[in-house]
């Protein structure tokens, strides 16, 4: 059985559950399949469908057309993101919703205008943050921005950005000589190129995109020049809190999969799940599942609230999550035999989802470093 | 105040303050915490130690903070879970009686609560919650450590009165103990489990020797302890006759629960390692090793998983509250905890580079972690091994067969106990 958060309300389990059954009949596995070489990986009416289920309502006001369900948006979405990860759903969930807080909360009256396209679906934004290297570093950004009268100019190379292809805005992470800057950007704009890349996930779309003096009117920033170092870290931990429910969304598919096999296939006169040796690995594949549940589900609700320890819980979810959940992936697989290394058995793209997240917003190394800064941080604090 | 006033729950940020104004005023601040079993300390030190524990127990009785979510009429204060969380929040960073933690209050009073009669629970609850008794577990025997329902010391009836002989291992500290709840065989010509009684045992009473058992690190908490023709009144019996595996299984419940019990006051951030409460920071900084790339990512995983794993304890304990899920899921914390620990250890014996092996007195934090990682395995051992924890997980939670037992339904005198019984 699937525990999700123990608390939800019936409002809350109301909108999991909607998103659950329009996963199950229009992004089957086996559509998944079928879509692996389709260069943007869903339907169009998939995105403006979800958009009408609340996709990408939760982290916006009311007064702007969005709202929770519960009180807090980002663990409404956490709710959203573990069904797109037991189902391995195409759509850029976390890039999108980033964008869309972030244009709620420090947006110009023209720019929050676009956020009614954007939440009903009809439009798709996302985030260019990740640098190629030497840039490629948890947080690094190099990008240039410089500002030349009434205008802003932008030099660089953000990847992997997710769905660049079909977005029709940019919220580009870059840099002043004043600090961390962000602007918004139509993709159709002169001197940017788009190269698409390969990726493991089947549905998910990434691609490398050049900025070569970029020319946007300097009311395409979005918040002050110089001061959105606050803003990009909310938009950091956000996003690792989407990926990571995916991710765990992912573990529990995979792991309920694989006790199903466990019960049903048979060696040697019996169930393997009558092996002592394998059940002892199901009690550490279960604890490593509880404990994600658990992390990611405190670092949502930190995040939320704006809690002075959701950094460190944001990073200790992503430090887990990407490195146990990668353990239990990889063991399901073993426990499946031959079938679970096979394009036809469900196991991969579920593992696939999960191996994307994981090295998406830094892995877990940079944030076991990314702890350590912390603690310092606090001690020198103290 | 009125008898409507009284039965009107505390506010739980009422109930905060209080506590917190309690504390700033009678509770000593001390540094950050640690509860790892097998410290070493003198004898003299580990008896002023539990006598302050005793003190504290009885200040946080006297000022209304002991026995959170016990029930009132036995001296709690009949409170909730979120209660006990907000006492254990303002707790942080503050001198606690952390002896009378484990096992007195669980899984001692919890069992006692689960199956003591009205009378029981008046002699005993209010006075382990003022500090008069410390409380320990009568349990393990020599013959068998996980295999407990084989309890081999017998109890046998004589008159109003009974009578145990045998003998009980790693009872922790029960050289400064009161008493003991303690598993006996009543019955050996009916399966193990059907032939089982508890009883409450006054550790002190005559034909009780305790002997003191020295662990590999010199440590003399856990003891040993004879029982020769020690009478207990029928009276102190919990549960029915040969129905003591009814209570074992509680027992059982409430020990793998240990901190994370709604019956427990540990302070938030407090660490369950073997390094002695020993930053890990501390540690890399005194071998010198604070800027190495390897040393900040070993430190930065002992974080995560001690984040994870107090995250992990909410969730299962919330879930074990609210019913979401059966008590068996405590098992997925008991091996989670015990792995993490073992992996803090390990940690900090690698951050301590070369004075893990030898080491002077001018170490510093790095100097003793050599001999942490010989006890390492503690944590996956006391309180049950994490290989009970994973057969329960595999067969209570996830509903996998049982493992092939070969005395379910053999009486329990034929059941074989050594190669030569075979």
């Amino acid at each position: 059985m699937s525990i999700l958060r123990f608390e939800l309300s019936a409002d809350q389990e109301f909108f999991r559950e909607t998103t659950d059954r329009f996963l199950t009949e229009n992004a089957p596995m086996a559509e998944l399949r079928r879509l692996r070489d389709d260069p943007v990986g869903f339907r169009d009416d998939y995105w403006v469908r979800g958009g009408d289920l609340g996709w990408t309502s939760v982290l916006v006001s009311e007064d702007l057309g969005g709202g929770t369900i519960g009180g807090l948006g980002l663990v409404d979405l956490t709710l959203v993101a573990h069904e797109f990860g037991r189902h391995a759903a195409p759509g850029p969930l976390a890039a999108t919703n980033v964008v869309a807080a972030t244009l709620g909360e420090v947006g110009t009256e023209a720019q929050t205008a676009l956020l009614k396209d954007l939440l009903a679906g009809q439009s798709i934004a996302t985030w260019c943050f990740a640098e190629p290297p030497p840039n490629g570093g948890l947080g690094a950004v190099a990008l240039d921005v410089r500002l030349d009268l009434e205008e802003v100019v932008l030099n660089g190379v953000k990847r992997p950005v997710e769905s660049a292809g079909q977005a029709d805005h940019l919220l580009v992470t870059g840099r002043t000589d004043t600090g961390l800057t962000q602007v918004l950007v139509p993709r159709a704009t002169p001197g940017i190129s788009v190269t698409p890349m390969h990726t493991v996930d089947l549905t998910r779309r990434f691609s490398v995109v050049s900025f070569d003096n970029v020319r946007l009117p300097a009311t395409a920033v979005v918040g002050e020049v110089g001061q959105a170092e606050l803003q990009v870290e909310r938009q950091l931990q956000r996003a690792i809190v989407v990926v990571n429910a995916e991710a765990v969304g992912a573990m529990q598919a995979a792991f309920d999969m694989t006790v199903e096999w466990a019960f049903d296939r048979y060696s040697f006169g019996r169930p393997l799940a009558s092996y002592q040796a394998l059940k002892h690995r199901f009690a550490d594949m279960k604890a490593w599942l509880e404990a994600s549940h658990g992390i990611n589900d405190e670092a949502a609700e930190a995040v939320a609230l704006g809690s002075p320890d959701a950094a460190e819980l944001v990073s200790a979810a992503k430090a887990f999550i990407g490195q146990f959940g990668g353990e239990l992936l990889q063991d399901c697989v073993q426990l499946h035999g031959g079938i679970g290394v096979t394009f036809e058995h469900d196991l991969h793209l579920l593992l696939r989802r999960h191996t994307v997240n994981r090295a998406l917003y830094g892995t877990p190394a940079d944030h076991r470093q990314r702890l350590t800064d912390l603690i310092e941080q606090q001690e020198h604090a103290a | 105040m009125s008898v409507d006033e009284l039965d009107e729950l505390e506010d739980v940020e009422a109930f905060r303050h209080r506590a917190q104004v309690w504390i700033h005023q009678n509770l000593p601040p001390v540094g950050p915490l640690n509860i790892a079993l097998g410290a070493v300390l003198s004898d003299e030190d580990e008896l002023a130690s539990v006598a302050r524990d005793r003190q504290l127990q009885r200040m946080f009785f006297d000022a209304g903070l002991a026995g959170i979510c016990m029930p009132r009429e036995y001296g709690g204060q009949g409170l909730t879970l979120a209660h006990q969380e907000a006492l254990n929040e303002e707790l942080a960073g503050y001198e606690y009686p952390m002896r009378l933690q484990v096992p007195t209050f669980t899984p001692c009073a919890s069992v006692l609560l689960d199956f003591g009669t009205d009378e029981q629970k008046r002699r005993h609850i209010p006075a382990i919650l003022k500090g008069e008794e410390i409380w320990m577990q009568v349990l393990s025997e020599p013959s068998g450590g996980s295999d407990v329902a084989a309890a081999l010391t017998t109890a046998v009836r004589d008159g109003d009165e009974w009578i145990l002989n045998g003998s009980k291992v790693w009872t922790t500290g029960a050289w400064w103990s009161d008493w003991g709840l303690c598993l006996a065989r009543t019955n050996w010509d009916v399966p193990k489990h059907r032939g089982l009684t508890v009883f409450m045992l006054p550790i002190h009473r005559e034909g009780v020797e305790v002997h003191r058992i020295e662990m590999l690190n010199g440590n003399r908490e856990f003891c040993q302890e004879y029982l020769t023709d020690v009478r207990v009144p029928d009276g102190d019996r919990i549960g029915e006759v040969n129905d003591g595996w009814t209570v074992g299984t509680r027992w059982m419940f409430h020990e793998r629960m240990l901190y994370n019990s709604p019956l427990v006051t540990v302070p938030t951030g407090t660490t369950r390692g073997g390094d002695g409460g020993a930053s890990l920071l501390d540690i890399a900084r005194d071998a010198g090793r604070l800027q190495d790339p390897v040393a900040r990512d070993l430190i930065g995983e002992a974080r995560t998983m001690d984040l994870v794993d107090d995250a992990l304890r909410q969730r299962i304990s919330q879930g074990i509250v609210t019913g979401a899920t059966s008590d068996q899921a405590s098992a997925v914390v008991r091996l989670f905890g015990g792995s993490v620990s073992a992996r803090r250890t390990t940690i900090a014996f690698e951050l301590a580079g070369g004075a893990g092996a030898a080491w002077t007195d001018d170490d510093g934090e790095a100097a003793e972690r050599g001999s942490d990682f010989l006890m390492r395995q503690i944590s996956c051992i006391g309180g049950g091994t994490t290989e009970m924890a994973r057969n329960v997980i595999s067969e209570r939670v996830l509903g996998m067969p049982r493992e092939l037992s070969l005395d379910r339904d053999v009486a329990f005198r034929d059941v074989p106990r050594s190669p030569s019984s075979t």
